[in-house]
């Protein structure tokens, strides 16, 4: 079942009397990355649980390819990924268990998964011991396993160290890639100006601008995106009033 | 005070001894207690573990009914196992009456509920942490209570060995579905219970002595066991 394009329609949560979202419409489609920029409280992290199908909006309809249930290929990435207790290989093979095909390509899947997020030489050990840096990469190999077709991170690289936060936006540019198509929150704006090919703009609850990346940093067309890239910037780089 | 002295050191013999009839008391109370450990765990583990990882209209029922049963007297439950097996009973025909299988039974209904409720409990919160990874996961209903299983296990260790010191320390029950009929169905806490009455605390105390060291032996390991585990899993 294509999850492509997700159709998100006249959005409200949590409640349509009190919406942090209001009567929001947006469409995903096409390739690449789309980075969801806005202040705290503007509803980003809701869209992306609405649009992974594990929140129900209080008003409006989200389908995934004309379905009204969230298909299978779609992943999503937490702030701050949970994980069994158990080793970082284990958890992978629970994430594989539902996944097709016979359990000796699903190995040889979870090895080259892990080889390429670079924790092939932790696999043994417990996932709960591993960095933060570490786990979001964790994250995203559970996610790569499945090999989605949109895949969605809510600040993959909240909270983490420059060393850290390159080695997750390398391995994001890497799935993208691999034909993933992505959707990620974020708070840096030189992170979605470096890995993103879209911004939306959240503001009041609604898209106040849903631009091409460059074009998004260049001009802003709204107030707000205006507001808060100056804000967001150092004072040798602001863009005039 | 003199005379307490005296039964203890006494009874502190018999168990250095390892006195005979003590050995096939203590040999019995670990056989029935077990079984029923075992029974206990086969009802309470998948029923506590089915409740722990799902919400469905009248699971706050179903859990408030179970930890209501945590509170049933064992002379309750001894009644009712009595009942239904005394010969008129509906499993009169098995003949389990003042025998070890009906006090394994008896103790099976006392500890099944005592897991159930420990692993209702703890796989709730593990399914509260992982909720939301675990449906993007996409497991299935057996595929994600395997996965919350596995998360839990140490946990789940603690639950079956407090279901064991629940069977092993009771009393009511297998004194009254057991008849406490010595050879057969005499064990640790009706030998205890007897031996007091009659006034001879020698073996009494003896069997206190092994009980308590049995409770806090198991008690000891699962702790023990379950922290190296965990920091082995956890770091």
């Amino acid at each position: 079942m294509a999850v492509l394009p997700v159709d998100v329609q006249g959005v409200s949560w949590p409640s349509e009397a009190q919406p942090v979202l209001r009567n929001l419409t947006w469409r995903i489609a096409g390739d690449g990355i789309t980075a969801i920029l806005g202040e705290n409280g503007a509803g980003k992290s809701s869209l992306l649980r609405l649009v992974a199908g594990l929140m129900r909006p209080a008003g409006g309809t989200v389908t995934w390819g004309g379905a009204t249930t969230p298909p299978a290929a779609i992943r999503w990435v937490a702030q701050q990924p949970q994980f069994l207790r158990a080793s970082v290989a284990t958890n992978l093979w629970f994430a594989a268990l539902p996944l097709p095909g016979r359990w000796s390509a699903k190995r040889k899947r979870i090895a080259a998964v892990l080889e390429r997020v670079g924790l092939a030489e932790r696999a043994n050990e417990p996932a709960l011991r591993l960095s933060g840096g570490e786990r979001q990469r964790l994250a995203l190999a559970r996610a790569w396993l499945a090999q989605p077709e949109l895949l969605l991170l809510d600040e993959p690289t909240a909270n983490l160290d420059p060393g850290a936060t390159a080695a997750v936006e390398r391995l994001i540019q890497e799935m993208r890639s691999s034909g993933i198509r992505i959707v990620m929150t974020t708070h840096h704006l030189a992170q979605a100006a470096r890995l993103s090919d879209e911004v939306v703009f959240l503001a009041d609850g609604e898209i106040a601008e849903q631009t091409p990346t460059r074009q998004f940093f260049a001009a802003p067309k709204s107030v707000a995106a205006r507001r808060f890239i100056r804000s967001e910037t150092p004072w040798w780089f602001r863009l005039p009033e | 005070m003199n005379h307490a002295l005296e039964a203890l050191s006494q009874a502190l013999t018999l168990v250095v001894r390892w006195d005979e009839t003590l050995a096939s008391i203590v040999r019995l109370s670990l056989e029935v207690s077990g079984s029923a450990l075992f029974f206990g765990a086969l009802l309470g583990l998948p029923l506590g573990a089915v409740l722990g990882a799902t919400q469905f209209r009248g699971r706050g029922l179903v859990v408030a009914l179970l930890q209501s049963l945590l509170g049933v007297p064992s002379v309750v439950v001894g009644v009712v196992v009595f009942l239904l097996l005394s010969r008129a009973g509906p499993l009169g025909f098995l003949g389990w009456l003042y025998d070890p299988a009906g006090m394994v039974v008896a103790q099976t209904l006392l500890v099944a509920p005592l897991v159930a409720a420990i692993t209702r409990q703890v796989v709730e919160g593990a399914r509260e942490r992982l909720a939301e990874e675990l449906t993007m996961m996409r497991l299935g209903f057996a595929e994600r209570l395997f996965a919350l299983i596995y998360d839990c296990r140490f946990s789940l260790l603690l639950a079956l060995f407090s279901g064991f010191a629940r069977a092993a320390s009771e009393v009511g029950a297998v004194m009254i579905v057991g008849g406490n009929i010595e050879g057969m169905t005499r064990v640790m806490t009706t030998a205890i219970a007897l031996e007091t009455a009659k006034g001879d605390l020698t073996l009494a105390l003896a069997l206190g002595i092994v009980l308590v060291g049995i409770v806090a032996t198991i008690h000891l390991v699962a702790s023990g066991l379950e922290a190296l585990a965990r920091r082995r899993a956890e770091g």
